[in-house]
């Protein structure tokens, strides 16, 4: 089983158990970004997650981000990178960047 | 996401069919494309992003979409239950490979010495002919006795396999290379076995010679 397996059949559990979920996944890298294009998070209602979007750096944004995803239903797109305002708060020690897509799972 | 979707594309994972998981950008439209599906542009784009087993951005139609390959795991054959093969099949299931052991030898291939993966207790050539040798498989051989590795090599080279391997010093390999010639393959054929096996980091003990077998695998699978 993939690391990619991992998370979706982690997703279906919590969904499956009636926990709303939403995925990350990572759609664009520029530079020497930690992980690459395709790599997911599923994350549980309550904060709880699997996978990773990058080295530890941007999880915990993330996570935010899929709670409001969860909470409107709305899929949406964020950028971390050093030339992000964010990114100074969250950080990618790396130097790269990356685009991630949010959704929820219906 | 459709919890639907969702399903199907882990029906297709468990059937280790290689998928592709196409999102519009603009509006989170989702379709899954299966291996092979060459229906419009998008599916066509979907099949070379499987083949490169890279997921990206692509431009259809003036929408993007974001491809999410999933492909099926790798699979690597390891010929011979040997000690080698012990750390070296934790290790190929830790990176997601897909492993199976070969060995007609029951005293090797238990389930004790290899828990939680395929083991088939028969001759090499035999087990080969009934396994998928395709371009996302690996054939390891690590028993030492030509008796075992040579069919398993010659099935190997007969496929496109993108890794072959075996174990042995080098003038082992040049017993090997001259008997491999003799039943007709040629230089180019003989010149995709690595042997010694592995990359050159002066590996000793059965795990470390395992990390170099990995580290060569690795850097084959993700060769351009």
């Amino acid at each position: 089983m993939t690391d990619h397996d991992k998370v979706l059949e982690t997703a279906e559990t919590w969904l499956e158990s009636g926990n709303a979920v939403a995925l990350a996944t990572v759609i664009k890298t520029w530079g020497s970004a930690p992980r690459p294009a395709g790599s997911q998070l599923a994350v549980r209602k309550d904060g709880v997650f699997v996978g990773s979007v990058s080295g530890g750096c941007v999880e915990g944004a993330v996570i935010a981000e899929a709670m409001d995803a969860i909470a409107d239903g709305k899929p949406r797109k964020v950028s971390f990178g050093v030339s992000n305002e964010q990114a100074w708060q969250v950080g990618l020690a790396c130097g790269g960047q990356i685009e991630i897509y949010v959704e929820r799972v219906d | 996401m459709k919890r639907d979707l969702l399903k199907a594309l882990k029906e297709a994972r468990a059937k280790g069919t290689g998928t592709v998981l196409a999102t519009k950008l603009d509006d989170g439209a989702q379709r899954l494309i299966a291996v092979g599906e060459r229906t419009d542009a998008l599916a066509s784009a979907a099949q070379t992003a499987l083949g490169r087993d890279k997921s990206g951005t692509v431009e259809i139609d003036g929408s993007s979409w974001f491809l999410n390959v999933f492909n099926s795991p790798p699979k690597l054959y390891i010929v011979g239950a040997v000690h080698i093969a012990q750390p070296l099949s934790q290790m190929a299931a830790l990176s997601g490979f897909d492993v199976t052991v070969i060995d007609p030898r029951t005293a090797f291939a238990t389930s004790e010495r290899f828990p939680n993966l395929h083991l088939i207790t028969a001759w090499p050539d035999e087990a080969l002919a009934d396994l998928p040798l395709d371009a996302r498989t690996a054939v390891v051989t690590l028993t030492h006795d030509p008796k075992l590795d040579d069919p398993a090599l010659v099935a190997a080279l007969k496929s496109d396999a993108f890794y072959v391997g075996a174990l042995g010093s080098k003038k082992t390999h040049a017993a090997r290379a001259a008997r491999l010639r003799a039943v007709g393959f040629d230089d180019a054929a003989i010149a995709r076995i690595h042997g010694p096996v592995g990359l050159d980091i002066g590996a000793v003990s059965p795990a470390e010679i395992a990390i170099s077998v990995m580290a060569q695998m690795i850097e084959r699978l993700r060769a351009e």
